[in-house]
């Protein structure tokens, strides 16, 4: 989970003390502000603006309890009541997903928005779960840990659904790739999302590379998760049951992530470093152990196959504050928490630190008292630390207790569900009117002799060359069902060993495109991730979304945004795939200038047979390679107005999703048929690229292609600069072996998808575009390679 | 009768399902073991299978080597036994001393996963009869700590006793070589008596077309998990 909220200031504190513990210091008595105390000291001031919360919502939280909150109350409700967890900005927006998902679309939803993750039926009683999240502030403060953290988050929302986590995917946008700065953050969240993912043993089967300056002092790093599990297995985090155990299972509880909390820290104990007051200095976002997430999922797989578990809960952002308070509103009475049960990995922490602590690798399970001991013998065999430290009750409160006083006693779902919720004024900006009028009309367009030099430049760019060097990274072959990974379009899982069924995901987002029109951006890059999932000839079925802002505060983005949720939504009620769930992310900016705004959106689909799916380049000389789709002149927001001329600006391509719907359905249907050879979508760079691509990606070292150029559109004719770098979308190249080529035309034809035929594999080694050039493929290769190597090494 | 051969789970053991997968797919029943239990459960063989056992902590395989598990896999090793030490099975093998030398952080520093040519040196180990010498085959390859380094002496030994196995070698379409910076381009190393095999790239990764890797048909591990199943079912029928 996202653990950092600016309005609670910088990331704190993520090195345990070790050295405190060793050297056999005792835990003295924390002094504490009890719930008695509180109660008799009214007048007593307290930091709730340093811990990010207004003065109405202080105001709120007294009247909500009658008494003023103690230290560890405020520090519960000021990060639950934050951006991050409440979503208090966003939420009225949100909840237009709710109004636009019909019935039908719920049908294969087994649940939705609200759950850490949802959850979708994909047929033979199997189901999937899948969620998209963001860890983009402290990516940027540590880039390592960050990113890792950020990986191993995801890992345990999917966990807590029931699901055996069966893959996951990184969504990276850096600033220029050539900046200084990049050396340091790019390396380092690369490093990272593979140091977790592949040492937890999960594959790595796809994900985005962007760069942007926007982005150079707020990179944005979105971790997506796929779980896998039998329809029937689900869980959710509730705790119901009057006498049943609470059990914190996993890693030690320390001072990771403690964040604004450190406020409240006494000044008792002196400023050297084992103390609250010293160790608020230390500024770190949490560290990851992968290792520990590992025997952390064998071992909560094992206590879900034995059935011992009630509900259950992952510890990521807020800690025990957010799993204790959501766990007690979702069940049936209240519950009592002993924070002296706790294990710990540092001493003298205060309960504020306890319940705000963001250590990683941590999960909440309720159990019934006479499956407890099973539980605790599961976590021993995989030696994973394990604690009852409270049990349900009937009281309607969560009641938390430390060193025998009361700290804690607060209706549940004031803290987890009635958070503030704001309208946040709402402005298009005056200057949206002159970004659209200022078009790529008025840029240069190149010579006719220099398009063949143009499209080998453009493969070379940074946001489209090989992304090799990131994904060279991830093991993607681990646990052996990985059917498609990089560089396809699609990742493709088959969901167990003895079955044939498979899951796809694929995840998008054209920042620009967004920035031009946000409702229209959103809505290309919602097409463009089902697209990419139908390229590998699986069923799109559901939809996450990881929406990545600038300031709420900012009216400005606050369109932006609403413009975003309304254009996906619509959109999904178009193409009828609901949105199961997502993430919001906001305070991204350089300085004081928002990011490009950024939906990432997440597509699910669904390969009944995965030996059916369309592979990646296994086609070989002689096949014929069809462009589906229409080609119109949209050049506004491309990656060529980009690279050549550092230009944004116009309208962004048209959307159609009805175009897109058919697509999807042929390729579907070409698959399970098994009468292409390869299927590649057409987006940033468009046909140009699309073509480099399957040029270097031929499976026969001599391959090549000889193509001609479209030479009309639905809007007229097509001059040979428009054909191959127009970003029209429902677009994709397909090759088919030669004699199948009548049968997928006819199949075109029936099914309304404008086709041409503008070539074939050859087996010359040369890419040749008629009337425009020819270009060695390992020449092509060579500098679509180098790019990304030459800058990191 | 059908061959039984071992795949042991060590905290933090991530191919085992991958080696069991593989195993089945050749004929043979796997057989789980634990990494604390310290019973064979009877079987004919063992696979070390790959991962990050005990999170790498002190050095990739060094805690592992020390479970009871390995305790008895290095005794029955030493008795004739089979074992095949896959990627951080090699490297517990190094570190149990089945095997001379050690595999040491990759010279570019950075986790490297690659579809990999292999060049079959020597067939004369139980796990490799099934190649021909020489023969080149595509294996995934994916470590971090996979340059495989050793003293002068032991080095000399390895080549002048025919005992590496399998080496990495140059350019196919993809442009592969040997990127972790290996001495002698070493990508696998056999015990003098061709029971003991650690190997640093993943067979059971290549043994399905559909899971593969796209190079080379996507089964070229295929051979090494069929060969030992032919040898110790040939034995267990004898």
């Amino acid at each position: 989970m996202t653990t950092v909220d600016p309005a609670m200031g910088a990331v704190a504190d993520g090195a345990a003390p070790q050295g405190a513990a060793a050297a056999g210091v005792t835990d003295p008595v924390v002094s504490e502000d009890t719930v008695e105390q509180a109660a008799a000291s009214p007048e007593q001031p307290q930091p709730h603006r340093e811990l990010g919360l207004k003065d109405d919502e202080y105001q709120r939280i007294r009247d909500i309890l009658g008494r003023r909150p103690t230290d560890a109350e405020l520090a519960m409700y000021s990060v639950m009541w934050s951006e991050h967890c409440s979503y208090k900005s966003s939420k009225v927006h949100l909840k237009y997903f709710g109004e636009t998902t019909t019935d039908e679309m719920r049908s294969a939803m087994l649940a939705g928005i609200g759950e850490n993750a949802g959850v979708v039926d994909i047929g033979d009683g199997w189901a999937a779960t899948f969620k998209v999240e963001s860890h983009n502030h402290p990516s940027y403060v540590e880039p390592y840990s960050g990113a890792a953290t950020g990986v191993g988050g995801i890992v345990r929302d999917i966990l807590a659904m029931g699901a055996r986590p069966v893959a996951v995917t990184d969504q990276l946008r850096f600033g220029p790739a050539d900046a200084p700065d990049s050396q340091r953050v790019v390396p380092g969240i690369v490093a990272g999302v593979a140091g977790y993912g592949d040492c937890l043993g999960l594959p790595n089967i796809g994900g985005e590379v962007f760069f942007d300056g926007s982005f150079a002092g707020n990179p944005l790093v979105n971790a997506g998760c796929i779980g896998v599990l039998r329809a029937d297995d689900m869980y959710t985090a509730h705790a119901s049951g009057v006498g049943n155990k609470v059990i914190l299972y996993g890693s030690a509880t320390g001072l990771d992530g403690i964040g604004g909390v450190s406020v409240l820290a006494s000044d008792t104990f002196g400023g050297d470093e084992s103390s609250s007051a010293g160790r608020k200095k230390l500024p770190s976002v949490q560290v990851g152990d992968p290792f520990a997430e590992k025997v952390l999922i064998e071992c909560t797989l094992e206590v879900f196959a034995a059935d011992l578990v009630v509900g259950i809960q992952d510890l990521g952002g807020a800690g025990l504050s957010c799993a204790t308070s959501e766990l007690a509103s979702a069940g049936t009475g209240g519950m009592h928490i002993d924070l002296d049960q706790v294990p710990r990995r540092a001493d003298n922490m205060t309960a504020a630190e306890v319940l705000s602590s963001e250590s990683q690798e941590r999960m909440c399970a309720v159990v019934t008292p006479d499956k407890v001991q099973a539980f605790l013998d599961v976590c021993a065999k995989w030696e994973v630390p394990a604690a009852v430290i409270g049990e349900v009750t009937d009281t309607g409160r969560l009641v938390i207790t430390h060193q025998g006083e009361t700290v804690v006693d607060v209706p549940p779902r004031t803290v987890a569900h009635d958070g503030p919720v704001y309208q946040r004024p709402v402005q298009r900006p005056d200057q949206q009117d002159a970004l659209q009028a200022n078009t790529s009309a008025s840029l240069p367009r190149p010579a006719h002799d220099e398009l063949m030099p143009l499209l080998v430049r453009m493969a070379g760019s940074p946001n489209l060359c090989s992304r090799s060097w990131v994904t060279d990274q991830y093991d993607r072959y681990v646990r052996g069902n990985t059917v498609l990974a990089q560089p396809a379009d699609a990742g493709v899982v088959r969901v167990a060993d003895d079955s044939v069924r498979g899951v796809a995901m694929a995840t998008d987002c054209n920042s620009r495109y967004t920035a031009l029109d946000p409702y229209r951006g959103a809505q290309l890059a919602l097409a463009e991730a089902y697209r990419n999932v139908a390229v590998s000839g699986a069923k799109p079925l559901a939809v996450t979304d990881c929406l990545n802002f600038g300031s709420p505060e900012d009216p400005a983005v606050m369109w932006q945004f609403q413009q975003a949720v309304r254009g996906l939504a619509d959109g999904c009620r178009e193409l009828g795939v609901p949105v199961t769930g997502g993430n919001v992310s906001f305070y991204n900016q350089t300085g004081s200038t928002a990011i490009l705004p950024s939906p990432v959106i997440g597509v699910l689909g669904v390969v009944d047979d995965v030996r059916n799916r369309i592979p990646l380049g296994r086609n070989s000389s002689g096949d014929v390679v069809l462009l589906l789709g229409d080609t119109r002149d949209e050049l506004d927001g491309s990656e060529w107005a980009a690279v050549e001329h550092r230009h944004l600006g116009g309208q962004p391509p048209v959307v159609d999703l009805a175009a897109e719907r058919r697509l999807a359905e042929l390729l579907q249907a070409v698959a399970s048929d098994r009468l292409v050879s390869g299927a590649h979508d057409l987006s940033e760079g468009g046909l140009a690229q699309g073509l480099a691509e399957l040029a270097v990606h031929c499976a026969e070292p001599d391959a090549g292609l000889r193509v001609s150029l479209p030479t009309t559109g639905p809007d007229g004719d097509l001059d040979a600069f428009t054909a191959m770098f127009s970003e029209s979308s429902a677009r994709a190249l397909l090759t088919v072996p030669a004699q199948l080529v009548d049968q997928v035309l006819a199949r075109c034809t029936a099914a309304g998808v404008p086709v041409q035929r503008l070539g074939e594999i050859t087996a010359d080694g040369a890419l040749t575009i008629d009337g425009v050039g020819t270009v060695p493929v390992p020449q092509l290769r060579q500098v679509w390679s180098r790019t990304l190597p030459e800058l990191f090494g | 009768m059908t061959a039984r051969i071992g795949v042991i789970t060590f905290p933090g053991t991530l191919d085992d399902v991958d080696a069991a997968r593989a195993v089945r797919i050749a004929g043979a029943e796997p057989v789980p073991l634990w990494h604390a239990d310290s019973e064979l459960s009877g079987v004919d063989a063992v696979v070390i299978p790959g991962g990050f056992s005990y999170g790498d902590y002190l050095r990739a395989g060094a805690i592992a080597a020390q479970a009871p598990m390995m305790r008895a896999v290095v005794d029955a090793a030493r008795g004739g036994m089979p074992v095949l030490g896959i990627c951080n099975g090699f490297q517990v093998l190094c570190e149990a001393g089945l095997l001379p030398g050690a595999l040491v952080r990759n010279a570019g520093l950075k986790f490297i996963c690659r579809d990999q040519l292999l060049r079959v040196e020597s067939t004369d180990t139980v796990w490799l009869s099934g190649y021909r010498a020489g023969q080149q085959i595509v294996i995934p390859m994916k470590n971090a700590e996979g340059r495989y380094v050793a003293l002068p002496g032991d080095l000399e030994r390895l080549e002048g006793e025919g005992l590496v196995a399998l080496r990495y070698v140059g350019e196919t379409v993809a442009g592969q070589g040997n990127w972790n910076g290996s001495m002698n381009d070493i990508a696998g190393i056999r015990s003098a008596d061709g029971r003991v095999l650690g190997m640093m790239p993943h067979p059971e990764h290549a043994v399905e077309e559909l899971t593969g890797p796209r190079a080379g048909g996507g089964v070229d591990g295929l051979a090494m998990f069929t060969a030992a199943v032919a040898a110790l079912t040939t034995a267990v029928t004898a």
